[in-house]
This record gives C-alpha cells, sequence and structure tokens, in this order.
C-alpha cells in the first residue's frame, strides 16, 4: 500500500479521477457499445430460434445419436464450467495469499466466472431431451447421481460468485448513488441507491464486508475445485476409455485454471483498450498474469503428460484404439495443434517478457482459449465414437460425429449470452473496485462518502 | 421339465387376471371350469365367467408395480452363440414390440470376432440387465432403475433425456428417441406401459427390458419367441429352469452354463450381467458376415 496523502484536497483530486477513470465504461455511449449490443442480442437471437428448432423437432436436429450421444454442447458446457473457476482462483486463493497485484483483477474474474457458470447452467438444459421435465431433477432427484452433485455445486458457486461480486461493490454503489446524479439516468441512480443498501461508509460497515468476503473467500476453495471436479466425474464415473481415469479430477482443474486464466487476459485487455485503463490494468499486471498462465500450463502439461503417457505405454484394448485415434487418427489433426497452441507455445512464448506485454499476451491468451475449447471437444467426443462392442447395424454417421448447423447457433448463442453478461456488468458497474483502489492509492476512506461540492 | 415352461405360462396368466378377479362382481357359475396354477405353485378351478381380458392398470398403477417387478423372480437369459446364424427374426419381433424405428435395437446381433485370428462369430446382444448396473447409478431422477426380478427397467414418463445412462452403459444397450417415435400419431393418447417401454417417447431413452410386460402375463420375451434356431434360453435363476424360445425346452439353468461353459460379456468391468453365453463352439451355421476389423 502506498503513504498515506495527508492532505484533503489532494486525496479529493485524487479520488476524482479514480472515480472519472473507473466510471468511464458506465459513463461512456457511443455508436461502438450500441453497435456491439446490437450484434450479441442478434446472434443470441438466432442461437434462440436454433433452440426452438431442436424443441420441437427432438435431439436429432443435432450430430448426436445412440453412440455419440455426448456432442458439442457437453464439451462447450465442460468448457464454459472451467473459465469460471478463475473466479476462485483470482479473487479467493490469490487474496488469501495476500498476492496484492491481483486484486484490480478480481472483479474481471467474478464477471467472467458469474457469466460462464451461468451459462454453463443454460447449457446443460439446452442439451437436454426433455427440458420441459427440469423439475424432475427436484422432485425426483438421487443423489448417487453425479449430474445432482453438479447441480448442486454449480449452484452453490454461482451464489458465492454473485456475492463475491456484489458485497465488494457496495461501498462503489454507494459513491455511484452520490457523485453520479448528474451524469447518469435517474433509474441508474435508483438502482445503485437499492443496491448500496443504505451504505454509510462507517468503519463497523467495512468490517462487516471484510469479514463476509473472508468467509465467502474460505467456503468458495471447496466449492471451486468440486465444481470442476465433479464435472470431470460425470466422464470419469464411466467405464469408457479415454475416461475411466483416477486422475481425470486435478487434470480438469488444472485445464480450468488455464482457460480462465486466459478468459481474464483477453477480458482485461479489451477494457484497457476500450476504456482507457492503462493506469489501472498496468503493464505489471499482464506481466504476473502471464507468469500465472505458464505456471498453470505447466500443471496442466503435467496432468496430460500422466494422462496421455501412461496408457499410451500400456496401450490395453481399448485404451489404445482411443489413443491411436488421438495421435495419428481421425482427430490427430485437432488433437496436436491444441497440444501445441494451447500448451507448449504459451508456456515457451510466455517465459519472455517481451510476449507478456499487453497485446502479446492477449493474442496468446484468445489462442489458449480457442485451444481449451477443442480440448474439450477432444475429450469428450473421441471417447464415444469407440465404446467397447462394435457399431453395427445403424446407418454410417452413427458412428462418426459431426455437428450440425443447429447445434452450432445454439452453441454460439451460448457464448454471445456469455458477453452480453459480461458486457452488462461493465456497463452498469466499475470494472475495478473504486474503494479498494483509492485505499491503495493512500486516500483515506472518509473521502469516499462524502458529497461532491458542486 | 416341459410342464415347467407350461406351468409359467399359466402363473402368469392368473397373475394377470387376478386383479381383475378382485373387482369382478360374482356370476352364476356355468359349471365350465379351468384349471390354473397359482404362484405359490397351487392348482385352483376357476369359473370361465370369471376370466376376462385384463384392462390396462392406470399410469400410476403401471408405474408402480413396473418398479416392483414380478415376487420371487430371478429373471436370467442364455444365448448360445454356436446355434446363431444372424436371422435377424429376435431384432424384427423386439422393433415390433416396443415401436422402435429401424435403427433403433433394443436386441442387435453383432458380427464380433475377439482377436486377429480367431473365428469370427454372430452375437446377439440385448441389454445385459446387470446386477450391479452403472446405467441405474447415474440417473439423476430415478428413471431408469432395478427390479427386483433383475430386469432394469425404464420410466420415460420421468426421464430427462441426460443421456448420461448411455454414456455410462459399456455394452451400449441403451438407445434415445431423438426425433418423434416410430407410429407417434398412431399411438398417440395411448396409455404409457412401464414394462414394454411404450409408446416410446420423444427425448427419452429405450432399451430391451425382457419383455417385461410378457413376462408378467407368462409368456417369453419376444426375441426368445421369435428366434427360429434355438439361440434362446431364457427363465428363472431361483427356480434353476431355463426354457428355449424354439424348442420350448426346459432345462436346468446351473447344468445348461455349467456343461458349456457359459461366459458373461465383459465381466472383468465387475458389472454382473444376467446374460450368459454358450461359447461359439461347434457352430451350427457358417460365419457369412463381414467383420469390420476396426475393434481387433
Amino acid at each position: 500500500m502506498m503513504e498515506k496523502i495527508e492532505s484533503p484536497a489532494e486525496s479529493r483530486k485524487l479520488l476524482d479521477k479514480i472515480t472519472f477513470d473507473l466510471t468511464r465504461s458506465i459513463v461512456k455511449k457511443d455508436e461502438l457499445t450500441r453497435f456491439w449490443f446490437f450484434i450479441l442480442i442478434m446472434f443470441a437471437g438466432v442461437g434462440l430460434w436454433g433452440w426452438i428448432i431442436q424443441f420441437s423437432t427432438g435431439l436429432g436436429v443435432t450430430g448426436m445419436r445412440d453412440y455419440v450421444s455426448w456432442g458439442m454442447y457437453i464439451a462447450n458446457f465442460v468448457f464454459f464450467v472451467a473459465v469460471s473457476l478463475i473466479g476462485f482462483l483470482i479473487s479467493s486463493a490469490l487474496h488469501l495469499l495476500k498476492i496484492n497485484w491481483a486484486k484490480p483483477v478480481s472483479r474481471v474474474a467474478e464477471q467472467v466466472a458469474i457469466a460462464a457458470v451461468a451459462l454453463a447452467g443454460v447449457i446443460i438444459v439446452m442439451d437436454m431431451g426433455r427440458p420441459d421435465r427440469f423439475l424432475n431433477i427436484f422432485l425426483h432427484g438421487r443423489f448417487a447421481s453425479p449430474i445432482i452433485w453438479d447441480v448442486t455445486v454449480i449452484t452453490t458457486y454461482l451464489v458465492i460468485s454473485l456475492l463475491l461480486f456484489y458485497i465488494p461493490l457496495i461501498p462503489d454503489l454507494a459513491l455511484m448513488r452520490d457523485r453520479m446524479g448528474n451524469e447518469l439516468p435517474r433509474w441508474q441512480i435508483k438502482l445503485y441507491t437499492v443496491l448500496a443498501l443504505g451504505w454509510k461508509g462507517k468503519a463497523e460497515q467495512y468490517k462487516i464486508i471484510y469479514h463476509a468476503l473472508r468467509i465467502l473467500m474460505l467456503l468458495i476453495i471447496p466449492v471451486g475445485l468440486s465444481i470442476h471436479t465433479v464435472t470431470s466425474w460425470l466422464f470419469a464415473a464411466t467405464l469408457r476409455s479415454g475416461w475411466d481415469t483416477a486422475i481425470l479430477g486435478p487434470y480438469f482443474v488444472a485445464g480450468a485454471f488455464v482457460a480462465g486464466t486466459a478468459a481474464v487476459i483477453v477480458v482485461m485487455y479489451v477494457y484497457r483498450l476500450r476504456y482507457n485503463l492503462k493506469d489501472y490494468f498496468e503493464d505489471l499486471h499482464f506481466d504476473y498474469m502471464g507468469k500465472l498462465l505458464v505456471f498453470v500450463c505447466l500443471v496442466y502439461l503435467y496432468f496430460n503428460i500422466n494422462e496421455y503417457l501412461v496408457p499410451g505405454y500400456k496401450m490395453k484394448l481399448a485404451d489404445g484404439i482411443h489413443l491411436r485415434e488421438l495421435f495419428k487418427g481421425n482427430y490427430s489433426g485437432m488433437f496436436w495443434l491444441v497440444q501445441i497452441t494451447g500448451l507448449v507455445l504459451p508456456i515457451v512464448l510466455l517465459l519472455f517478457r517481451y510476449f507478456r506485454r499487453p497485446l502479446p499476451i492477449a493474442v496468446i491468451s484468445l489462442v489458449v482459449m480457442i485451444s481449451s475449447w477443442f480440448k474439450r471437444y477432444i475429450i469428450v467426443i473421441p471417447t464415444l465414437e469407440h465404446p467397447f462392442l462394435p457399431v453395427q447395424n445403424v446407418p454410417e454417421h452413427f458412428q462418426n460425429y459431426s455437428p450440425t448447423s443447429t447445434e452450432i447457433m445454439i452453441t454460439i448463442f451460448s457464448f454471445v449470452s456469455a458477453l452480453i453478461i459480461i458486457s452488462l456488468l461493465a456497463k452498469l458497474f466499475p470494472v475495478i473496485t473504486i474503494w479498494e483502489y483509492a485505499e491503495e492509492q493512500g486516500i483515506d476512506k472518509k473521502y469516499l462518502t462524502e458529497k461532491p461540492k458542486n | 421339465m416341459k410342464t415347467l415352461g407350461a406351468s409359467m405360462g399359466v402363473a402368469g396368466v392368473l397373475g394377470g387376471s387376478s386383479l381383475l378377479n378382485s373387482c369382478a362382481k360374482v356370476e352364476t357359475n356355468t359349471g365350465d371350469k379351468i384349471k390354473l396354477l397359482t404362484s405359490s405353485g397351487e392348482l385352483v378351478e376357476v369359473d370361465k365367467v370369471q376370466l376376462k381380458p385384463a384392462e390396462m392398470p392406470s399410469l400410476t398403477e403401471n408405474q408402480k408395480r413396473g418398479r416392483l417387478g414380478l415376487p420371487g423372480r430371478s429373471w436370467v437369459m442364455v444365448i448360445d452363440l454356436s446355434k446363431c446364424r444372424n436371422a435377424r427374426e429376435c431384432m424384427k419381433a423386439c422393433q415390433n414390440h416396443h415401436q422402435l424405428r429401424p435403427e433403433q435395437h433394443h436386441m442387435n446381433v453383432l458380427q464380433m470376432q475377439d482377436a486377429e485370428h480367431t473365428a469370427p462369430y454372430y452375437m446377439p446382444k440385448p441389454c445385459q440387465h446387470c446386477d450391479n448396473p452403472p446405467c441405474t447409478k447415474v440417473c439423476p431422477v430415478n428413471a431408469t432403475f432395478k427390479r427386483d426380478d433383475g430386469i432394469v427397467l425404464i420410466d420415460n414418463e420421468r426421464c430427462i433425456g441426460c443421456r448420461f445412462c448411455i454414456a455410462a452403459c459399456p455394452y451400449s444397450a441403451r438407445v434415445f428417441n431423438w426425433f418423434e417415435p416410430r407410429d407417434a400419431e398412431k399411438y398417440e393418447g395411448v396409455t404409457y406401459n412401464i414394462e414394454a417401454n411404450v409408446p416410446q417417447k420423444r427425448g427419452t431413452i429405450s432399451k430391451c427390458l425382457f419383455s417385461a410386460d410378457r413376462l408378467r402375463d407368462g409368456k417369453l420375451p419376444s426375441c426368445v419367441s421369435a428366434c427360429p434356431n434355438g439361440v434362446y434360453w431364457f427363465g428363472d435363476r431361483n427356480e434353476d429352469a431355463v426354457t428355449n424360445g424354439t424348442t420350448k425346452e426346459t432345462v436346468r439353468f446351473s447344468e445348461l452354463i455349467e456343461k458349456n461353459a457359459a461366459y458373461t460379456l465383459m465381466e472383468e468391468l465387475g458389472t454382473k450381467p444376467r446374460v450368459y453365453y454358450l461359447p461359439p463352439k461347434d457352430r451350427a451355421f457358417p460365419f457369412q458376415g463381414h467383420i469390420d476389423t476396426h475393434h481387433i
């Protein structure tokens, strides 16, 4: 933390500047914003239309059939759950370890976590043959099924993530309520007033916030680890080659950190550029995030070696068929590309300071994210294409899966919906915690609740 | 020995009609009586007047009794691989009985070859009705379940279509209704029968159920009855008796599997199947199929 600024005038001036910078994303209204939302909503509409077709015709509009009965939706679901895990890593694990540089990043991480985990839930409903019977999960829930565990932990994770987003936001909401009456429409100020819960900036109020956050940060550790571990058990609980391994839980968690870190870097970069936040998402943040990405990639690489080398050494019958398909069969192109661009390349490149600068690392992170998505595809689909018994007496396309356009439309829906959530959060709330940042800069908390002079 | 097959049938008829009898009014006796064997093994006489075709029980009643199964039974199937010549009568009968589309198989006759130089053979593959079923374990809503008589059943009025059970089943025994099922218009409004899983429902799972509805009526499963080549034996492990669907011969189950060195499919997975295979030794018909090498 910086030296405390003694002069009130200086404190007020600095706070004004910080508030101005960090609310720019909220105040700024231009054509680009409108265009962005227009595009997103249009694509979301197309995706929803696709889902209506699927709902009225049946899941047969997808490329899935009796053998490959889980396809792109499930791969996409795993990807979203994976990305959401970053909320836990950055706003809890790093916080508790008192790693201070991560503080300004935590709200971005929570935005990403909320959007991703919410959409993961939606994707699962879209994958159901009978979404109209969704309530059966609660009416007839059978706790021995990993799906019920998944529903439980994902809902819990969503709630904790929302709280981790909301609670540190309260002082900011009060600040905007008090200061921004002139710049924002009345409904927005009213929204802030309601959400600020009558915040007055008293010492005991801060105490409650710190206390609540600490509890939540501790709570989210087991829940965060659970969401992706349990998601991996949807696969590991079966007897199929490629899924039937004890390592799948930590393997998924490690992979999740890779996807999530990359996602946060991309969002950070967009905010920095779009809202002119160079002084807030500094080069050093990208540098540290780059190092973090290398670290999680190394862990993931270790699990990958275990996951593929050990069965590859033995080549048991069914495992061998699966691995041959990945190493030199139909999926070899995708497999090696994903391993190289999603793992090896970021590790090698990000060792150099040059590539940890904002633009290069944002590009690398985007590539890592795309690779992470295809990695999930490779985890889900090839295994199902090779069951233990031969696929016979069914049409040719039952053996080999390829997604249909409806499926792709619906998958795009999940992406644009996640972007809509992130964009809305960025449009409504500061992307960096103002009060926390101001305090870091040495501004006393008492200035935060002052009414502006004009 | 042969009487056993017949008595099984009669017991089933009685089981089905007793429901009806309980609510039937007492009518004048015609003196025309028939003999029936109760499930406890007692021979009784019933007046013909009192025998009426049983009405289908209501959906909830059907679901309830479908979950319980047939008391005291423990169904098993024995498939003699040396007899199969890929006639596929079992597949046809099965698809008719369960209103399946041509690409949907509860019973699928596979062309198998275990290792590179071993002899190929035909292998009819129904649901294995495992005693440690991986599929029922993973169902989030208890829509698929194991009954006391050993049958693994599905309640399509409850299934949410998550397809976790398909992923869990190592025998690829389950199919899904990706589209509107076959003849959906024809069966519209027909009360669902859980023991035959008909009418099929879009967005839900289906699979072999050992023709549980026919067992209740004292008949052998559709595939077993349809086979022209004596491949299938079906019966009750508790009675230690299985009946051949073609010859109607009844033998001791334990003797049949012991003498012929029966095995179960992929027993190393620990699923404990209820379907036993007799090895394809001294095959009655030559293998004329095409073997796809992808699994060797």
